[in-house]
């Protein structure tokens, strides 16, 4: 009785959670998308005064919120005690790559206007960048490796080694935002303390794993 | 002295107005439409607030003179200049004084005048500000963030309120300060700057006819979130030089340390002249974004004041001080 409850709760959350997740996900991206659209056409837009410097910071921050949601979904399965979340957990992270790839498009396509050459000079000049395409570079391979067959490929043990480069990602992305800011802002510190909550629960729990 | 002889030239020619030149300006701004409308058409959904203060009051219209400042650009919109504002007291964020920046009370408005002076004291708005002989600048406005606005100012030169002051011939800075009550602007207990707000020039600076007070824009009195009641305008350097809402003048002969000087004195100088050959750390500062424009614009040595300003540096290493 209570396995078929499961399996047909893993059904419904196959069938309808991941859908309607996936949607919820995708909404802050075609928002802006619709925005710059209306911008583009003469329409009242949500886009503000400085469309660019709006657009590169609305991105960031889906981005790391994206980053920290990939993260909190282990941890919430442990507490829980259920394997639902995992379920969530490819997607949410592809989702995070999502946001900090089209971060990067709006500042090297947009803000930058494709000029490959300032952007090379940014990285080498600017720490802050060099920090967030840092936290970029090392995002790909997990991207890259999110689908079945790389876990066969590459062997639990080594896929799972490499999927634990976001412990390191999402601090990276939280310091480019921290050192990207004028002044010191409580909002950095915020992701922050959400990363370090994060990643105690985990250590806790493998603590307990081994006692 | 000296200095009241330079000031008379430059009000001759400042009275040489060109009335047609700024009617024909202003007819190809009005006409001018397209996909750059864009931005402006953002801010529509507030146009009807925007002849309103903050706090809902109509802001009065300021009587002025048309004058030969003008760069010939098309001006940023009103919109635009009251909705997108840096005024770190006020919120972080970009949008964040134009919502807060109501809390300020300017009535009455006395600003302290001390140090190397004759006439030290608290004076009112009115005693610095000739109101029967304001005058309208357009100038550029470039922010270290490498974006920029065209800006209507009313005000008067800076020299005509700091030779009311009387200041003594050792001073050689001038060092302003923003109001600060933080019942009014409780974000200044957050946001990680040492306010008061300093800012300050030296005295050759203050003194070049370019250097301006504001009291009003496009016409009417400064919104609050642009610096009321009187604030700077230094065109040839970035826009944190621009000091807004100041209580205080201080004459001195020690260069005063800056409030971003002093939270991150590599990236922010004193002189902070607009320098596309000398980067910020963060922004590189060869090309910026008019606001309401899609596509960046070169940024001009000066800001493009160049020729009014470049000899009062013409010794300095500008990598240096910067």
């Amino acid at each position: 009785m209570s396995k078929l409850k499961a399996i047909t709760s893993v059904r419904n959350v196959r069938r309808y959670g991941k859908p309607i997740v996936f949607l919820v996900c995708l909404y802050p991206a075609a928002w802006l998308a619709l925005q710059w659209y209306f911008a583009y056409t003469g329409q009242p837009h949500g886009l503000g005064f400085n469309f660019f410097e709006f657009t590169n910071r609305t991105t960031g921050e889906w981005a790391l919120r994206y980053l920290l949601v990939a993260l909190a979904v282990t941890p919430v399965a442990k507490l829980t005690k259920s394997f639902k979340p995992i379920l969530f957990r490819r997607m949410l992270g592809l989702f995070a790559f999502f946001y900090v790839t089209i971060h990067m498009c709006s500042y090297v396509f947009l803000d930058l206007e494709g000029n490959m050459a300032e952007f090379i000079e940014a990285i080498a000049e600017r720490l802050f960048i060099t920090v967030g395409m840092l936290a970029f570079v090392l995002l790909i391979p997990l991207a890259a490796t999110s689908f079945d067959k790389a876990q066969h490929w590459l062997g639990l043990e080594r896929w799972r080694k490499l999927h634990k480069l976001v412990y390191i990602i999402t601090p990276l992305g939280i310091l480019h935002f921290y050192m990207m800011q004028k002044t010191t802002t409580p909002e950095p510190f915020i992701y922050l303390g959400i990363y370090i909550l994060l990643m105690a629960i985990r250590y806790l729990d493998k603590r307990r794993a081994k006692a | 002295m000296t200095l009241i002889k330079t000031l008379k030239q430059w009000q001759e020619s400042e009275n040489n107005v060109t009335p047609e030149r700024i009617y024909l300006n202003r007819r190809k701004f009005m006409t001018k439409s397209g996909v750059f409308a864009a931005s402006a058409v953002g801010g529509m959904l507030a146009a009807n607030k925007l002849l309103l203060a903050a706090d809902g009051t109509p802001l009065k219209k300021l009587p002025h003179q048309k004058t030969q400042y003008n760069p010939g650009e098309e001006l940023t919109t009103e919109q635009a200049i009251t909705s997108y504002n840096n005024f770190y007291e006020f919120g972080t964020n970009k949008t964040d004084p134009a919502k807060n920046a109501h809390r300020l009370t300017i009535e009455p408005w006395k600003v302290k005048v001390m140090g190397l002076t004759e006439a030290p004291g608290v004076y009112d708005i009115d005693d610095l500000i000739d109101y029967n002989n304001l005058e309208e600048r357009i100038y550029r406005l470039r922010c270290v963030e490498a974006w920029s606005m065209v800006i209507p100012w009313v005000g008067v030169s800076l020299a005509s309120v700091l030779e009311k002051l009387k200041p003594l011939s050792t001073a050689k800075y001038v060092r302003f300060q923003t109001k600060l009550d933080t019942e009014e602007m409780p974000w200044t207990l957050t946001q990680g700057l040492d306010f008061p707000y300093v800012e300050g020039l030296r005295m050759d600076e203050a003194l070049n006819p370019l250097s301006f007070m504001a009291v009003g824009l496009y016409g009417k009195e400064l919104p609050k979130q642009n610096g009321a009641p009187m604030r700077l305008v230094v065109p040839w350097k970035y826009g944190f030089k621009s000091i807004k809402s100041i209580v205080s003048i201080e004459f001195t002969d020690q260069k005063p340390l800056t409030t971003w000087e002093k939270s991150a004195p590599h990236e922010y100088g004193f002189y902070a002249n607009v320098n596309p050959n000398v980067d910020h750390p963060r922004w590189r500062q060869g090309k910026e974004r008019r606001i309401g424009e899609f596509r960046r614009r070169e940024t001009l040595m000066f800001n493009g004041y160049e020729e009014e300003v470049a000899h009062m540096y013409k010794d300095m290493d500008l990598t240096k001080f910067y």
